[in-house]
């Protein structure tokens, strides 16, 4: 559910999106090789997830079928098809995050906003993720936590610190 | 301890702002310098962020210049007392400096830090040395002299024979020698050709490529602009991975300078040779490290590797003949031609020749970027530079080569580390992660661990890899929960070896090798999952129960009011107790019982 009262679930809502927007990003990649996944980060970079109705217009501009579009997308972890949430909290999973207890975060985490990693909570202020390694083992376990590198390690506290940040921004 | 009588001028203050210091806080120790110099009017003290000194562990590090003073974990309130007593004052302040833990003495010179001290630093040369985002410090330090020399002085036959007289083989993992490699790629006819610079650097545990793409990134553009002049390409492409951002920016800095000062272009200085280099960021897929899927996803298609041959020195990117080397092989061309084929080759051992850079990490003292010549052995990096085991524990494995690796007992500690030796032992130089573990850790747990990341990154095409990973992953699975038993471990191993032949890449050709190394050095610990239900290392949480000592519980409720599951009851001063029911052994609770109180029954 979103936040308000309307009773709309995550499934259904509903980006527009702007077709016209989506040709803009494409253009300098007309007619040059090798530049689909290019234009998928361009185009993720924009929407902040590839909406379907992108992917769709990439096929056509770039004369190939939806299926290769897609199949190219899917492929690649860093590629999403639903709207991610405001903060986005990755848990480092490598392996001297590993040994280092970067599950028990991970599961902390997990219970704390109440959703299993790769989802979304139903406000859209949350994305949980994994990644695999962020090159920072020798400070291992590591949560990055929009973009920024962190050695915190209590759930409670990274969540605070995030909803303290939107509290701010508020006001 | 004698006292550095610190020079007046000159100072130059080194931050490092590699992506490990900049998390621990550096940029707020920088802006502090700066602030500090602004309200005492300091403006001859030059303030430099520098790369990674690979002492990760030690950050936010500052290196007062020219006497080389190193100051780890520095605060920004540490800022004021540096300022003061040292570059105003003159003195080194003591209290700030690093203490060696085995001595417990503090050491001023970074120099005579024991970390660095027995490190042969080759391919870090200028990581923490230079400002990785201006040219002329890395032109200053020497910096594309020895593309001046390959252009005005050396025939591309002659670069070749170069790199193949010093031994230097590729240190992406499979080493295989790179001059050979060019000479294939020299050799194949074609007037297009490219240089690729793998800088997918997906291992976990390894972050040397990281590192140096952030603190040096012009020696691997000067290696690369070798290799192209070498094979006759005239384009480039840097593959990164996109976790690395810090390492993208300053990449894309880098290729902008190099281009102004007219490195890259054309006629590059004077001569007939072009070139220009491309960045790709990658998208989230470790089999992009493997050289085929690499140039299938640079692309744009789906980054599945296909079979050699041909391989890329035939055909490779849009099916040119293409060269494609890693990060730190790259980042040893400069250094090579510059000193001297024979004065590399003079470094490590008969087959295995220059230094190796280990990434080690996990239950070590001192962790961090270690770069030693080829031959050292594990004790050496593990003992002597890392300072040993963390917390005195006892060192029970270490993983050498990430995923793709072999896990070693003790009775290896005395290996030299070069290709051929640790290939015997069943594990891999690899890229030169080092996870090292202690009692504590499980080495069931670790094969599931890195199962489940091989499984998750098979990209799917030979059946081999992607059904294989699976299957021995659930076998795994099952052993962490004590719900296998002894048949199972036998087809465990079948299976591994039929996995590790029949795989199309290096993916699943080494996917098997933790699983086999531990089958063959673990096995007891793999009987004891399976026979009697136990985890020694208390790891595996099916196996094991977390229970309050009656005596010992003085019944404070900090565990009770930390229990995520609410699975703890009992009155105030009262022992309390664990409903094993609600548990879902996270050990919360141990970690806060202030009593020590709480076990891991096994």
């Amino acid at each position: 559910m979103c936040g308000c009262a309307c009773n709309t679930k995550k499934e259904d809502v509903k980006v527009q999106v702007d077709t016209g927007r989506v040709c803009e990003l494409l253009k300098k990649y007309k007619g040059r090789r090798g530049v689909l996944v290019h234009a998928l980060q361009d185009v993720q970079k924009e929407f902040g997830f590839l909406p379907g109705e992108a992917i769709g217009v990439i096929a056509d501009e770039f004369d190939l079928s939806l299926a290769h579009v897609y199949g190219v997308a899917s492929f690649y972890a860093h590629f999403y098809f639903t709207p991610r949430g405001k903060n986005i909290i990755k848990v480092c999973t490598g392996t001297a995050c590993h040994v280092r207890g970067s599950k028990i975060i991970l599961e902390g985490l997990e219970e704390e906003l109440g959703i299993k990693a790769g989802e979304t909570t139903d406000d859209f202020e949350f994305t949980l993720e994994t990644v695999s390694c962020v090159g920072c083992c020798a400070l291992a376990p590591v949560v990055v936590v929009n973009e920024e590198v962190s050695r915190e390690k209590n759930p409670k506290k990274i969540i605070a610190i995030l909803k303290n940040k939107k509290e701010e921004n508020d006001e | 301890m004698v006292k550095v009588k610190v020079k007046e001028k000159q100072n130059k203050v080194f931050i490092c702002t590699g992506t490990g210091c900049v998390l621990s806080g550096s940029e707020k120790v920088k802006s502090a310098f700066k602030e500090e110099f602004k309200k005492r009017k300091i403006s001859e003290i030059d303030i430099v962020q520098t790369g990674c000194h690979g002492f990760c562990q030690q950050g936010p590090i500052v290196v007062i210049q020219p006497e080389g003073v190193f100051y780890p974990t520095v605060s920004a309130e540490n800022v004021s007392r540096i300022v003061e007593e040292h570059l105003i004052g003159g003195e080194v302040v003591e209290d700030l400096l690093y203490e060696d833990s085995r001595t417990g003495k503090k050491i001023s010179l970074y120099k005579d830090i024991n970390f660095y001290q027995k490190q042969n630093r080759i391919v870090l040369r200028n990581c923490g040395q230079i400002n990785p985002e201006e040219i002329d410090d890395y032109i200053e330090s020497g910096g594309y002299k020895a593309l001046e020399k390959v252009l005005n002085k050396m025939s591309p036959e002659e670069v070749v024979e170069e790199v193949k007289a010093s031994g230097l083989r590729g240190r992406g993992g499979a080493g295989f020698p790179t001059g050979l490699k060019w000479s294939f790629a020299q050799k194949a006819p074609g007037a297009v050709k490219y240089v690729i610079c793998n800088a997918d650097e997906g291992d976990p545990g390894a972050f040397m490529d990281r590192s140096v793409l952030e603190g040096d990134p012009h020696s691997v553009l000067e290696g690369m602009m070798i290799a192209a002049y070498a094979i006759g390409a005239s384009e480039g492409y840097i593959y990164v991975r996109a976790e690395y951002p810090l390492a993208v920016k300053r990449l894309k800095i880098a290729v902008e300078h190099a281009k102004k000062k007219g490195f890259l272009g054309k006629n590059i200085l004077g001569s007939s040779f072009d070139f220009e280099i491309k960045m790709k960021e990658g998208a989230g897929a470790f089999v992009c490290g493997e050289e085929t899927a690499l140039m299938a996803s640079i692309e744009g298609k789906r980054g599945m590797p296909r079979i050699r041959p041909p391989f890329p020195a035939q055909s490779g990117l849009w099916g040119k003949p293409t060269n494609i080397n890693n990060v730190e092989t790259l980042a040893n061309i400069a250094w090579i031609i510059t000193n001297g084929a024979d004065k590399f080759a003079a470094i490590g051992t008969e087959k295995s020749k220059g230094t190796k850079i280990f990434a080690v990490t996990g239950k070590v003292k001192n962790g961090g970027l270690v770069e030693v010549p080829m031959g050292t052995t594990l004790r050496k990096v593990i003992f002597d530079i890392c300072g040993g085991i963390k917390d005195d524990k006892k060192f029970k494995a270490v993983q050498i080569g990430g995923p793709s690796g072999g896990c070693l007992p003790t009775e290896f500690l005395d290996t030299p580390i070069d290709y051929e030796s640790l290939t015997q032992t069943g594990a891999i130089v690899g890229s030169g992660g080092m996870v090292v573990m202690d009692e504590s850790s499980c080495v069931v747990d670790l094969a599931k661990y890195f199962l489940t990341f091989t499984q998750k990154e098979s990209c799917g095409k030979c059946v081999p890899c992607r059904v294989g990973t699976k299957r021995m992953l659930e076998m795994l699975e099952r052993m962490t929960k004590g719900e296998s038993d002894e048949k199972e471990l036998v087809l465990l191993e079948e299976l591994a070896r039929d996995v590790k032949v029949a795989s199309l890449c290096g993916l699943g050709q080494t996917a098997p090798n933790p699983i086999l190394t531990m089958l063959e050095y673990f096995q007891e610990e793999f009987e004891e999952h399976v026979k009697e239900g136990r985890c020694r290392a208390g790891v595996c949480s099916e196996l094991i129960a977390y229970v309050i000592k009656e005596n010992v519980c003085r019944g404070c409720g900090v565990c009770k009011k930390h229990c995520p599951m609410g699975a703890i009851t009992g009155e105030k001063k009262q022992p309390h107790e664990i409903d094993v029911t609600k548990c879902v052994k996270c050990g919360i609770c141990m970690q806060h019982c202030p009593f020590d109180a709480i076990y891991i029954a096994k």
